[in-house]
């Protein structure tokens, strides 16, 4: 991943033709990268810099949409302990990322192998496991909002075939968690797929040969050949889905609103709620930090038990 | 002894029929996997398209048939009736285009100082735009607005705009191209006394094809799919986006599933077409800015 350790070559542009002459500040390698980083630093600094920094400090005031912020300390954080809205929106964003990560990566490494072998019309296949993650987001939850619909939805059509009687998903406590789910393991595995069928490629055909001479084949051959060699491919999708999991909220915004109660209102969600639907800005700001929080410390985590399990030679 | 002769030569080739007859069944039930798989992957999909040309009582009726079995474009007028979604789809482009434009612009030229160009602290300035991939965009989201709103800028295609495009995301990927293609091709130009600004527009931008049309496809997708900035920057149908309009249409109608599954088809099918048209392009773009299998 690192392959800007290219050596650098010795400069020898700017030391000019002859030691007297010296070059003017406007060909200086100084003034044209500050011409050249200008544009990306100056919107940087205002829109990402600034924000992240104020996302600290706004978090320590009762900031509201009208009248002055004030300073209250550590209170938007104590209250947030005592929040059940906020539990419980941590628990259904870790409940969602823990099925989502899961099933998405391992649907997707499954589909990978399926489909990354010579087989007529397998190309095909490839482009058509992986159009749902270039679908737009809202407008597919709309469309399962129907799938999940009890009378007149697919879903329940589906398992009626199979003699199963449907909850009705959306509106129940406990299915409809399962049922966002669902939408995105949908969107996402193809993603996973594509990664994990380049991973899949990157292994020499001669690793296979060596492995077949010693004996390994099938299930053997998976495990302790390919599984290994896969593992920084897994290591880095793991990484990814965890992080755009925790991010839900076009799904669960459109399809349940957060409910029934607040069974399926996930941490953004609520920080949506909190900052523009009660515009109690400070306090959205002290949720979204919990979030970074918790996303800093779960990649943090999988960085340091990463060197366990993933073999980058 | 002959017999176990005969036993010993007969086995292997039993072994190796048996072995045939395996991966037949695998084969057979690796198949019907992907035929499982591409199913979960279409269904919403086409049963989408499909549906849009039903009517609603059709969408409605508990028997349900694949086809419609009266094809209607009602589900569509009723879209175009009841929402300004020609004016959303515009609103989508300008922004989402916009984004990308600008994202991509910014970031080549800063990423050809952070590859090209020794100057003092250049380290640091690229460690700390790196930090920021960090902190996910819910967490500058308030301070953002809170921003954007100062400006004056709600509601307005830069207060869409502006804010979104700057992403880390785009420097280090472009800079990890600009640091793979070979020196000496600017080196020449260089010395014949072509500016930075020469090289990096008739040398590098052209040899860089790939990345930037990466980078703009993604940018663009991600902004035509985004929902949060503009559900908090958007309060009029003059910047209101496609997606932001669907959701809203499906607050008001939220039973209309005609008309629901045509407006869903008119925001998914620009990227649908976009992705089968460049699909090859997609699939590099996603192992390129994963940083996986090289250039």
């Amino acid at each position: 991943m690192t392959s800007d350790a290219t050596p650098r070559l010795p400069d020898t542009r700017t030391s000019g033709p002859s030691p007297r002459y010296r070059q003017p500040f406007y060909r200086s390698n100084g003034f044209s990268a500050a011409l050249f980083l200008l544009p990306a630093t100056s919107g940087f600094l205002l829109f990402v810099c600034l924000p992240v920094l104020a996302a600290f400090a706004i978090a320590f005031f009762q900031w509201d949409l009208v009248g002055t912020p004030q300073f209250i300390g550590l209170r938007n954080f104590a209250a947030l302990l005592k929040d059940r809205v906020f539990l419980a929106a941590l628990w259904n964003t870790a409940y969602y990322t823990v099925g989502v990560v899961t099933l998405s990566v391992s649907l997707g490494l499954l589909a990978a192998i399926l489909v990354n072998r010579a087989i007529r019309g397998i190309g095909i296949a490839r482009v058509l496991l992986a159009m749902p993650y270039v679908t737009v987001t809202v407008a597919m939850a709309i469309v399962w909002r129907w799938i999940y619909q009890p009378e007149i939805g697919l879903m329940n059509a589906l398992l009626g075939v199979f003699g199963i009687p449907g909850p009705n998903w959306l509106s129940s406590r406990v299915w409809a968690m399962p049922a966002l789910i669902l939408m995105g393991v949908w969107k996402s595995f193809g993603y996973n797929m594509i990664l994990f069928i380049a991973g899949l490629q990157a292994v020499p055909a001669s690793v296979y040969e060596a492995a077949a001479i010693d004996g390994a084949t099938g299930y053997k051959r998976f495990v302790h050949v390919t599984l290994p060699l896969l593992s920084p491919v897994l290591f880095f999708i793991t990484v990814i889905s965890i992080i755009s999991s925790f991010e839900v909220f076009d799904s669960a915004l459109v399809m349940t609103g957060g409910g029934p109660g607040t069974a399926t209102t996930t941490l953004v969600l609520y920080i949506y709620e909190a900052g523009f639907e009660s515009f109690h800005f400070g306090y959205a700001s002290a949720i979204a930090l919990s979030l970074f929080a918790v996303v800093l410390v779960v990649t943090l985590a999988q960085l340091a038990v990463q060197r366990r399990w993933v073999s980058y030679d | 002894m002959t017999d176990a002769t005969l036993a010993g030569h007969v086995r292997p080739g039993r072994g190796v029929s048996r072995y045939r007859e395996r991966q037949a069944i695998l084969g057979a039930l690796g198949a019907f996997v992907i035929a499982l798989l591409v199913f979960f992957a279409l269904v919403p999909v086409v049963w989408m398209v499909l549906s849009a040309f039903k009517s609603n009582a059709e969408i409605l009726s508990p028997d349900r048939t694949l086809l419609p079995r009266q094809w209607t474009l009602d589900g569509f007028a009723a879209l175009f009736e009841y929402s300004a979604i020609g004016r959303y789809l515009l609103n989508s482009l300008v922004v989402a285009g916009g984004i990308a434009l600008i994202q991509t612009v910014t970031a080549s030229l800063a990423a050809y100082a952070f590859a090209r160009i020794p100057f003092r602290g250049s380290n640091v300035l690229f460690a700390i735009f790196l930090m920021t991939l960090m902190v996910p965009p819910q967490v500058t989201l308030i301070p953002q607005f809170i921003i954007a709103s100062r400006l004056g800028w709600v509601d307005t295609y830069h207060g869409m705009i502006i804010p979104q495009a700057f992403t880390a995301f785009g420097i280090f990927l472009l800079r990890q191209f600009f640091l793979g293609i070979p020196r000496e091709l600017e080196e020449a130009a260089r010395v014949d006394g072509a500016s930075r600004l020469r090289v990096f527009l008739s040398i590098i931008v052209p040899l860089s094809g790939p990345a930037i049309a990466t980078l703009l496809l993604f940018a663009f997708l991600a902004h035509w799919n985004a929902l949060l900035w503009p559900l908090v920057m958007s309060t009029t149908d003059a910047t209101r986006t496609v997606v932001l309009g669907l959701r809203e249409f499906q607050g008001q109608y939220f039973t209309n599933w005609d008309a629901l599954m045509a407006g869903s088809i008119v925001a998914t099918l620009p990227t649908i077409a976009v992705y089968l048209l460049a699909q090859r392009w997609f699939i590099r773009g996603v192992i390129l800015s994963s940083g996986f299998g090289g250039r």
